[in-house]
């Protein structure tokens, strides 16, 4: 219990207060987001689970300031999402890797130092340091084209880290990986994160990579997109792959999965 | 050879058919002249006949190639009957037609793509652009910029020619600028990187193969400009002087030997382009493995 203690007294990153959005849609209004409240703490890595339409790519979105929330309040690193995205304050990975083919993996990663004006040697410096953590030293050089999809995954995570963002968002990102593929880089992300002490919050539709990674599972529900339970997991923040065969991983997991059920509808 | 097997087939049907309209439509002609002498030619003749005619109808290949090749080659260029010398005109007006062209069609898409209220409003125009024909515009032209002062054909050439070759890049463009999907462009958006530095990092790459694909159109289409810019009011120089004067004047020959320059002018000037787009690709690592 004094696991929990500690994560609870960690200075909040990430406060959204009865954040609403209703997008307007041909068929009427979609309320994507209904009076959500959370806070995620400094160095929580936090899952967002849930069926399609949940809301939970679109809460991820609202944090890297890609959407604006039509009611409520949202401070990260206490300020706007607007302000923190000005202040670098995360690294957003997508679905897909989205590398650019007519740029190496290298010149990929260096994307965004090109952009927020690194001088050449500290790009260097930097892609060498990101490339090295996510495994791929040596693949500077090489192609997009020339990498498994796997590996294309973790170039895109290099980028997300490569200017020292606190937070990394991570919307399904090993979704479109078969599973072996999938265990492999859940292992190196929860390693990545024991490293760098990162403050990650992940969308997936996965309850076993939901409760491999988190310290904190966030079960949503559709229509209207909205919390339905929040976990404080009780693992240690050391998991060797097998911890998934413990009575306690198939606790929380049968817990995220009754919260699953109850926040869905039956009537589709 | 599993792939030059169908080329060479499709390419020796096409003589082949050549040879036999040939003689088809020439044959009138000797018919015509046997049946003036009170003569019956047998078939073998005729056919003989048709394949050496001074003004045959359409002329065998051979022929053509011939005549090709004593225009070109076997001519002095300073001759006025050299077809390296016509062609050298045309080739002239293409590549400035081609460079004008070029560059408003890509001005246009990038106006088009950032700003909503170009998109409104020159697209229409650009489309009822390629909507009148140029052989009404063409003349036109050529006397608008006589009446304000402007010597020679070059100038209103150049204009045919852009005229032409400026649509298919720009619509190529729009195209290729607007490739990026959401997700690249709110990768960027996450970055806060400014437009320019989305045009130059995301856009501009990202539409590269479009760029090529408009340009190989565009060389083709400048050329077409150009010999319809030589066509009316009678010019002397340029391939297409020569096809009006070879139609006017029952010169096939000088006709066709025009038409086959400017067809393999048109054919060299895609495959440098082809060339061109091979090596981008190429330093951009999207070559071919």
């Amino acid at each position: 219990m004094a696991d929990r203690i500690e994560h609870s007294v960690k200075p909040p990153v990430i406060v959204a207060e009865d954040l609403n959005l209703t997008f307007q849609t041909s068929d009427g209004p979609v309320h994507a987001l209904k009076d959500v409240t959370l806070t995620i703490g400094k160095g929580e890595f936090v899952s967002f689970i849930g069926p399609s339409g949940c809301g939970k790519t679109t809460f991820l979105r609202v944090i890297a300031a890609l959407e604006q929330p039509t009611g409520g309040t949202i401070t990260v690193n206490g300020v706007s999402p607007d302000a923190a995205r000005r202040a670098r304050a995360y690294g957003y990975v997508f679905q897909a890797a989205g590398l650019y083919p007519w740029r190496t993996i290298a010149g990929n990663v260096k994307l965004p130092l090109e952009i927020m004006g690194f001088s050449k040697a500290e790009q260097d410096e930097r892609v060498r340091k990101v490339l090295e953590l996510v495994d791929l030293s040596g693949f500077g050089k090489k192609y997009p084209w020339q990498l498994s999809g796997g590996m294309q995954q973790r170039a895109s995570i290099a980028r997300a880290l490569a200017f020292d963002a606190d937070i990394l968002l991570m919307d399904e990102p090993f979704g479109a990986l078969d599973e072996i593929v999938r265990d492999h880089l859940n292992e190196q992300l929860l390693k990545l994160w024991a490293r760098t002490e990162k403050t990650i919050g992940f969308v997936t539709h996965s309850i076993p990579e939901a409760v491999y990674l988190s310290t904190k599972i966030v079960v949503m529900s559709p229509r209207p997109g909205r919390i339905t339970d929040v976990i404080e997991s009780p693992l240690p923040r050391e998991r060797p792959l097998d911890i998934r065969d413990t009575p306690e991983f198939l606790q929380i997991a049968h817990r995220v999965r009754e919260g699953l059920r109850a926040g869905h509808a039956y009537d589709e | 050879m599993r792939r030059v097997l169908p080329v060479l087939v499709v390419t020796a049907a096409i003589v082949v058919i050549w040879y036999a309209a040939s003689v088809w439509m020439n044959s009138t002609w000797t018919l015509d002249q046997a049946e003036r002498a009170g003569e019956t030619p047998t078939f073998g003749q005729i056919v003989a006949d048709t394949m050496a005619q001074d003004r045959p109808l359409l002329p065998p290949p051979h022929q053509v190639a011939a005549e090709l090749w004593e225009l070109t080659a076997e001519k002095k260029i300073t001759s006025k009957r050299s077809l390296v010398y016509h062609g050298w005109i045309t080739l002239q007006a293409t590549m400035l037609g081609f460079a004008v062209g070029a560059i408003m069609g890509i001005a246009l898409a990038i106006g088009i793509v950032h700003s909503r209220t170009m998109d409104m409003s020159v697209m229409p125009w650009a489309i009822i652009s390629q909507t009148v024909p140029i052989v009404a515009i063409a003349p036109m032209i050529i006397v608008l910029s006589n009446a304000v002062g402007i010597d020679g054909r070059t100038v209103p050439k150049t204009i045919i020619s852009a005229y032409l070759s400026y649509f298919p890049v720009l619509v190529s463009m729009v195209k290729g600028l607007r490739s990026p999907d959401a997700m690249q462009l709110d990768l960027l958006r996450t970055y806060s990187a400014s437009n320019a530095q989305t045009f130059w990092k995301l856009r501009l790459p990202a539409s590269l193969p479009y760029f090529f694909a408009s340009m190989k159109v565009a060389v083709a289409a400048s050329l077409v400009g150009a010999i319809v810019g030589e066509l009316p009011t009678g010019a002397i120089q340029g391939l297409g002087a020569r096809m009006l004067i070879g139609s006017q004047f029952g010169e096939p020959m000088i006709m066709w030997t025009a038409l086959f320059a400017a067809a393999i002018l048109a054919a060299g000037l895609v495959f440098l382009v082809g060339l061109l787009e091979r090596l981008a690709l190429r330093l951009t690592g999207q070559g071919a493995p």
